[in-house]
């Protein structure tokens, strides 16, 4: 069992930190022995959750993305939150394939994606306030090792 | 990320090379799309299998192409043999309407012996 750990992270809103954010969070995670599948799902959520930050929360304009995670047994957990300007309808931005800003090409996936790659989703929004995004994983590496 | 290019007839072949997310796909769309109406091509591959990372965002370009190709006629298929992104080209649904293969040869013969 690994120790409970717990890392912060915070980042301009900016498209470049999208990359950055999410090998942070995946050289964190790689203490818990992941697989490569598993190691790939945490990277793609957290690209998601980040990407969502800066398109929707902030709308390209410049604002912090804080991205902390926690790991704790064979568990990770991985927040990600914004102030920007939060979402109206938290029901209907997670259906799939929906997208507020479908000139800009957007799939309308990301929720989607968190939902299926992670354990774990909860999505906490305040109009004008932001966003939290809380989504959480369990490796199965360690306990088959174990 | 980088993206190599190749007119070969109609078709115009795109090769990702790197990690494709929200910050890389805009200047790809630019590159592709260009190229596609500059030179009045219908058909596109997208050659994934140098791709080491891609999201939702890749979902959102390679729709996008998908529906440019639609336009004109054209057919539009993806070369990969990468399992994770086949993972998320399948949760997307995409592969239901666009064909994967795991060379550019397939591809290209795989539209001609339709």
């Amino acid at each position: 069992m690994v120790e409970k750990n717990h890392m912060r992270l915070e980042i301009l809103s900016k498209s470049t930190n999208e990359s950055f954010a999410r090998v942070v969070v995946a050289a964190f995670a790689s203490q818990l022995d992941p697989t490569i599948e598993e190691l790939s799902d945490i990277k793609t959520a957290v690209s998601e959750a980040v990407t969502n930050a800066i398109i929707h929360g902030y709308e390209y304009n410049e604002g912090i993305v804080i991205i902390e995670s926690t790991i704790e047994g064979n568990r990770i957990e991985i927040v990600v939150e914004d102030k920007g300007k939060g979402i109206d309808d938290i029901k209907k931005a997670m259906e799939p394939f929906y997208t507020s800003k479908p000139d800009l090409e957007r799939s309308g996936m990301g929720f989607t994606v968190m939902e299926t790659f992670m354990d774990e989703l909860i999505v906490e929004s305040q109009l004008g306030n932001g966003t939290r995004v809380k989504m959480a994983k369990v490796f199965h590496s360690l306990v088959d090792k174990e | 990320m980088r993206l190599s290019t190749n007119i070969v007839k109609d078709y115009l072949i795109v090769a990702f090379e790197g990690e494709l997310d929200h910050h890389t796909t805009e200047e790809a769309r630019m590159k592709i799309d260009s190229l596609y109406y500059d030179n009045n091509l219908s058909n596109m591959i997208l050659d994934l299998r140098k791709l080491n990372f891609m999201d939702s965002s890749g979902i959102g370009l390679i729709m996008g192409r998908y529906r440019n190709c639609k336009e004109r006629q054209g057919d539009i298929s993806i070369v990969n043999t990468n399992p994770s992104v086949e993972r998320i080209l399948r949760m997307s649904g995409l592969l239901k309407i666009i064909n994967m293969y795991s060379n550019i040869e397939e591809a290209i013969d795989g539209k001609r012996g339709e």
